[in-house]
């Protein structure tokens, strides 16, 4: 609240009365938006449009800029987050419905997975899970631990086994129980692993016998916290996968995820949800401008 | 999406061909250059902007000015100044006590489990200790699990109490397991935790206090972005730990946290994590670091062409 105040105090006295934001706004501005992880390229981009609106619409207080500041930034995002959604909802036209989650290690999959699960089955669905990071140490057990938590089934085999091979029966499970919702968690991976990357895109196309056009939502997670390398993230997972979502986590820490918003606008992909804890309630349903407000806190 | 900075910085020292002197006005464009190289590899903001200042100053006031092309002196300017920054000499791991505790520390999947294990098969295999890893994250699911899963790969003991909650107790009763079957070192594992979660925060000094540690480590995903000082600041008022581990270094991030966390805490980064195999973990090289976070491969050429 206290830095808050300060920048758009600082803001009103820099402007107050003129019709053209002056270099000591626009430092500030720069400093918040890149102290966020909002990146150079994307901070150079709203500081030119707001330049050119201003300019324009001949900018008179602190509101009208404060106004002008959020609408621009969440503009960046409003492509591809066009709905104001506040549920957690998928579409009900696919049976089962297949989401496949990947990222970087570390970053807050598995955990997603908990939580997405939980949301769902409240709704009522039918929700089964696959523990395809047959990886890491003790992933599946991990796995198995919110599984329980939620009280969903979970499909796995040993550690070590071939993660294609786990999609493929959680599939098959999944289309004998009925299910609504399959959720496959994956190893994390470093983008810049070709095979790794290649094991993914494997995983893909074996659901595929199953379910022809699985996975019907890739999500991407991307933790809060990490900076600009979330871009290369982004699109080499694009690359190899097809991204359709993304997931921001650790946002109840310090970090802003300010990276999201060029990524959300150079790759077109929707920011779906974020992580706010370890807790099973932990998650919320996206929404742009509390994100973009977070920056100015 | 990043352009080398050699690049870069050599349409910008093309402008001070001819000029043979830094002055004020020459150097500003590549001063800028160098300043967005350190944002687009992650150096904290006000961190980068220091950085950027203090190179000018160094660059005004050097005499060796006209024996050397002003190009080639930015570039080892910039490179000295970062290399310096994040070395110094390098320290090794503090050892001392009998069992040598050490104790790790972390935000949430920053790499600290992974690394004990790391740790552990470093210290057996290339110091002939016999370590034993201490299972303290009670609240990740099969945290517990996973460390006993990399002890059988490396055939290293765990020590683990999974009823319990409290890991200061587990964190004391391991030290205490470790000293009664001759175990010369304890790696403390711990969960991962956010600098602003006071409970958390108060655990983990419980923790500090109750071990005395030989050796605390702060571990800290590489990737991450402008938060890292903020982060590093509020576990060292806690802890005041002794070194700093980059994991994740496999990956292709430039890395620019190790500097701002250098800066900001002024503890030597002592080990890097290099992949997800018990084996990939590094000693630190600053001039490697400086070399990434300014993205030149290849400075060599870079002077050669200025
Ligand atoms: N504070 C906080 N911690 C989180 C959040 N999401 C996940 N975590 C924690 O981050 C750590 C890593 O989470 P995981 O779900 O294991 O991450 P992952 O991407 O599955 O990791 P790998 O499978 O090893 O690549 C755990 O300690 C989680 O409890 C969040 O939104 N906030
Ligand atoms: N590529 C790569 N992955 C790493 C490295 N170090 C750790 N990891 C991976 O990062 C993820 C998180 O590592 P953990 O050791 O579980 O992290 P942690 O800090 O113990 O996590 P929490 O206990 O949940 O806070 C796992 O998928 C590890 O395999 C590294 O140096 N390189
Ligand atoms: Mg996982
Ligand atoms: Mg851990």
């Amino acid at each position: 609240e206290k830095s808050k105040t300060s920048f758009f105090s600082k803001l009103s006295k820099a402007v107050a009365g003129k019709s053209k934001v002056d270099d000591e706004v626009l430092d500030n501005l720069e400093e918040v938006l890149v102290t966020s992880d909002v990146g150079v390229d994307t901070t150079l981009k709203v500081i030119e449009r707001i330049e050119d609106r201003v300019s324009r619409d001949k900018y008179l207080g602190t509101d009208e800029l404060n106004k002008i500041l959020r609408e621009e930034i969440a503009n960046l995002l409003s492509e591809t987050n066009k709905g104001v959604a506040t549920e957690f909802s998928i579409p009900t036209d696919k049976k089962p419905y297949v989401m496949m989650v990947v990222g970087v290690n570390g970053v807050g999959k598995t955990t997603t997975i908990g939580k997405l699960a939980y949301q769902f089955k409240k709704q009522g669905k039918k929700v089964v899970l696959g523990a395809a990071d047959t990886f890491r140490a003790a992933a599946i057990d991990q796995l198995q631990v919110w599984a329980d938590r939620v009280g969903v089934p979970i499909v796995k085999q040993d550690m070590g086994s071939d993660p294609a091979s786990v999609a493929y029966d959680t599939l098959k499970s999944a289309i004998s129980k009925d299910a609504d919702i399959v959720i496959i968690d994956t190893a994390g991976r470093l983008h810049n692993k070709v095979n790794l990357m290649n094991e993914l895109s494997k995983v893909k196309r074996v659901m595929q016998k199953l379910v022809g056009d699985a996975p019907h939502d890739v999500l991407l997670v991307l933790d809060g916290s990490t900076g600009q390398n979330a871009f290369e993230q982004a699109k080499q997972f694009t690359k190899a996968t097809e991204v359709t979502s993304l997931a921001v986590t650790k946002l109840d820490g310090t970090a802003k995820g300010g990276v999201v918003i060029g990524i959300s606008d150079q790759f077109q992909i929707p920011v779906k949800y974020i992580g706010v804890g370890e807790g099973i309630e932990d998650l919320q349903v996206f929404n742009k401008y509390e994100f973009v407000d977070s920056f100015f806190k | 999406m990043f352009d080398n900075l050699s690049e870069k910085l050599d349409g910008a020292l093309h402008k001070l061909k001819g000029h043979g002197q830094i002055t004020e006005i020459n150097i500003a464009e590549t001063l800028k250059e160098v300043r967005r190289a350190l944002l687009d590899a992650d150096v904290n903001y006000k961190i980068a902007k220091e950085f950027t200042n203090n190179v000018k100053e160094k660059a005004l006031g050097q005499d060796v000015l006209n024996s050397l092309k002003p190009g080639q002196l930015m570039v080892k300017l910039v490179k000295d100044e970062l290399t310096q920054l994040m070395g110094g000499d390098a320290v090794g791991i503090n050892l001392s006590g009998t069992p040598s505790v050490i104790l790790m520390s972390g935000l949430q999947g920053s790499g600290k489990t992974t690394f004990s294990g790391k740790l552990a098969n470093f210290l057996k295999n290339k110091k002939t200790k016999n370590p034993l890893l201490v299972a303290c994250d009670v609240y990740r699911p099969a945290a517990i699990d996973q460390l006993h899963v990399l002890g059988e790969q490396l055939n290293i003991d765990v020590y683990s109490d999974k009823g319990n909650s409290d890991a200061v107790a587990i964190a004391k009763a391991g030290v205490a397991h470790a000293k009664a079957n001759g175990h010369n070192v304890v790696i403390v594992d711990t969960a991962g935790r956010l600098g602003i979660d006071e409970q958390m925060m108060n655990e983990i000094g419980n923790i500090h206090a109750a071990i005395a540690p030989s050796e605390t480590l702060f571990v800290v995903d590489s990737m991450t972005g402008q938060d890292a000082v903020n982060t590093a600041k509020a576990f060292n008022d806690v802890l005041d730990f002794d070194g700093v581990i980059l994991t994740k270094l496999d990956g292709d991030t430039r890395g620019g946290a190790a500097l701002s966390i250098k800066s900001v805490v002024d503890k030597p980064i002592k080990f890097i994590g290099t992949g997800e195999k018990m084996e990939a973990i590094d000693v630190f090289y600053p001039e490697r670091m400086a070399d990434r976070i300014l993205g030149m491969g290849d400075v060599v050429s870079l002077v050669e062409r200025a």
